[in-house]
């Protein structure tokens, strides 16, 4: 039942958030409902991590663990980004705009729940579409020629990559004639032993193409740091840390399948692809010049960890890929939160431009100062212990190429993070610099401090629930 | 059935020959009209080549599907372009290009030839009318990436996308005729959602850069410190 709530629910909101009832009603009916879909994907993925997946369509709506957890982290950031775009939009004069912010802002979130959800290949491919296609509007929001660029790059890489991918999911089809098996996920993993390699590998092929696209992997990368940095920061957060993970989502749900035809060699493609990924993100990290850019290639850096973990291979690195996956998208949320309060209090992108922010606004100085810390994987914070479960799982399995070369690109991303906020934070501000003067939304605020806590707690607890959800995922990674 | 099946497949044959031919003609055309009327004749053909498979096959279901592609890709989205991108740059009759006409149409030639190999990788198609299908599809499909990587106005590269949607149907089609019709109706609706969200975007640029020439978009760089 709470499945189909949980598909209901956004649309709703993008109806009320659309009507023309005043300035306050679009921002508290998503709120509202954003906080009401959290609850029921956390009840859902609580009754997933006691061991029973939920049922509610057979064959059609189903969350089993892996599915569940991609649930929550986007009704999680889905909540935490609708809080703090209260006080970020609001500055935004025309009501218009605001209620159409609202109403696409809706479906964006309505079209990437719908994805963990489903477990039929073709119509998830629909609905990684439509998570594109809403969120053009998003990202060209604050309407300037930059924005709009971005816009465009975005739509045009991103749906070139479906319409490529789409062929794959439709080779996946005539599986089905070689066995008594439905067109889903598990389905598919049943029937992959009688299915021919080559079938398997054009579809793999095509849908990594295509969904690497989406996701960042390098070289269908460029869109992203564009996208990433001109969208308004509540919907980088969402695309950044969800947005990008839900289509590596399905990306990961072809490796077991290909697995388990037992002739295919799956996950040295995931660790080769996803290491070249971490690798340039990890170069370009270095050379960037506009701190909203740093985090987007950061993302990239991130969906190569995630990719690589997961081919890595055993039980051990597919935890590590689904807890990163989860610390990626608490920490890289966060980050962007912390960004978008530092461009409300300097007005400029540009890294080079911002010194001494300790001083002239201390607490967008020390959000983003902690921010990049956690994400650049510090301990003893989440992303660190997710990373260094990684590495010693690849130690483990004797992957030591893979592994060195990941760590070395992990600590070359480190130093390139931690460099360029070390300049932004620290240090005297520049003469007439006054971002003291402009103050913090309160919205915004507690934003910080909710989306910064799980972080800091994670880094030390793991609830005993999360970890069995967590277990439960990394269960559908190896099937 | 068995005595019509080699009259469709010659019919589906002659379909298969005009999408292929429309795809060259994207990429060959230099103004933005003809743009239009190549994606319309191609998505023609691939309405023609699905009721021949749905009659061979058997295959009611893929009427609807037909139906429902006949409706929105060659009437709905072109009147939605229309409507959405400003008129001016439906006049333009020279569209840029990086590379000139013949040598992409001697890339053009080698990505079909290509397509031919790779198609030996890919599933059969399902039945002796649609064996074309496949190679054809996959060729489609990269020329149309093609189209969209040489092309540097909007339009023609938003028409680049529809035409890669286009090849995958004509091969999935012949792939899997039996796709279940809920998939099968989301995919062409999904190309409306696309034609006129690209389509606002479209105007949106207009109005703001001034142009619709996406290629020369080029401030977001690491090299620009602005």
């Amino acid at each position: 039942m709470s499945l189909f709530a949980i598909l209901v629910l956004p649309l709703f909101a993008a109806l009320v958030s659309w009507l023309p009832l005043g300035r306050r009603l679009a921002p508290a009916a998503t709120l509202g409902i954003s906080v009401i879909t959290l609850i029921l994907a956390v009840t859902s993925a609580l009754r997933v991590a006691g061991g029973a997946p939920v049922v509610a369509l057979r064959n059609w709506l189903e969350l089993d663990g892996l599915g569940a957890l991609v649930l929550v982290l986007v009704a999680v950031v889905a909540a935490t980004a609708a809080l703090f775009s209260w006080g970020y939009i609001a500055r935004e004069p025309d009501a218009r705009h605001l209620r159409r912010y609202y109403a696409n802002y809706n479906l964006f979130v309505w079209a990437m729940l719908t994805v963990p959800l489903l477990v039929e290949p073709a119509l998830v491919w629909t609905a990684v579409e439509l998570t594109t296609i809403f969120g053009v509007y998003l990202v060209a929001f604050d309407d300037t020629p930059e924005a709009v660029e971005a816009a465009w790059k975005y739509s045009i890489l991103t749906i070139m990559g479906g319409a490529v991918a789409l062929l794959g999911f439709i080779v996946l089809y005539p599986a089905t004639r070689l066995g008594d098996a439905p067109f889903t996920w598990a389905g598919l993993v049943v029937l992959a032993p009688k299915v021919s390699a080559h079938l398997l590998i054009s579809a793999f092929v095509l849908i990594l193409v295509g969904f690497g696209a989406k996701t960042g992997l390098v070289p269908l990368h460029t869109w992203l740091p564009d996208a990433h940095s001109q969208a308004p920061s509540p919907i980088c957060a969402l695309l950044s840390g969800v947005k990008t993970t839900v289509v590596l989502y399905v990306i990961l749900r072809m490796l077991p399948i290909l697995n388990a035809s037992g002739r295919i060699d799956v996950d040295r493609w995931a660790v080769v692809v996803g290491l070249i990924s971490v690798g340039i993100a990890a170069f370009l990290i270095l050379q960037v010049t506009d701190y909203k850019r740093l985090f987007a290639f950061s993302t990239v850096e991130h969906m190569g960890i995630i990719l690589t973990a997961a081919g890595l291979g055993g039980a051990s690195a597919h935890y590590g890929a689904v807890y990163q996956i989860l610390n990626h998208a608490l920490t890289k949320s966060f980050c962007f939160f912390a960004a978008g309060s530092v461009l409300l209090a300097v007005k400029t992108r540009q890294i080079a431009d911002v010194r001494g922010l300790l001083r002239t606004s201390p607490a967008t100085g020390a959000a983003l100062l902690f921010g990049g810390i956690a994400i650049a994987g510090a301990p003893p914070l989440a992303v660190f212990l997710s990373e260094f479960s990684i590495l010693r799982a690849g130690v483990a399995a004797r992957q030591y190429l893979a592994t060195g070369l990941l760590a070395a690109f992990v600590v070359i991303a480190f130093f390139g993070i931690l460099g360029h906020l070390n300049r932004m934070v620290f240090g005297q501000p520049a003469p007439g610099a006054d971002g003291a003067a402009v103050r913090l939304p309160l919205s915004c605020g507690v934003t910080l401090v909710l989306a910064g806590a799980p972080i800091v707690v994670l880094g030390v607890y793991m609830p005993p629930p999360l970890h069995r959800l967590l277990e439960a995922a990394a269960q559908s990674l190896a099937r | 059935m068995g005595s019509f099946a080699p009259a469709l497949a010659s019919l589906n044959g002659l379909a298969a020959g005009v999408f292929l031919l429309s795809a060259f003609g994207l990429l060959a055309t230099r103004q933005m009209q003809g743009c239009l009327r190549f994606f319309r004749l191609q998505s023609l053909a691939l309405v023609a080549s699905i009721v021949l498979i749905a009659i061979g096959m058997q295959v009611p279901d893929l009427l609807v599907v037909a139906f429902l592609d006949l409706a929105i890709k060659p009437l709905l989205i072109p009147w939605l372009l229309r409507r959405q991108v400003p008129g001016e740059v439906f006049q333009r009759r020279e569209i840029d290009q990086v590379l000139n006409i013949p040598s992409s149409l001697l890339i053009a030639l080698v990505l079909t030839l290509v397509a031919y190999f790779l198609a030996e990788i890919l599933p059969p198609a399902s039945g002796a009318v649609d064996s074309i299908n496949v190679p054809i599809g996959l060729a489609g499909l990269l020329l149309g990436v093609f189209t969209l990587a040489v092309r540097r106005e909007a339009v023609p590269q938003l028409i680049g996308i529809f035409a890669i949607e286009n090849a995958s149907l004509l091969a999935g089609v012949a792939i899997a005729p039996r796709l279940p019709l809920v998939a099968e109706m989301a995919f062409p609706f999904d190309m409306l959602i696309v034609a006129l969200v690209i389509g606002i975007l479209t105007r949106i640029t207009h109005e703001r850069v001034g142009t619709t020439e996406v290629g020369a978009l080029r401030s977001l760089r690491e090299e620009t410190s602005r």
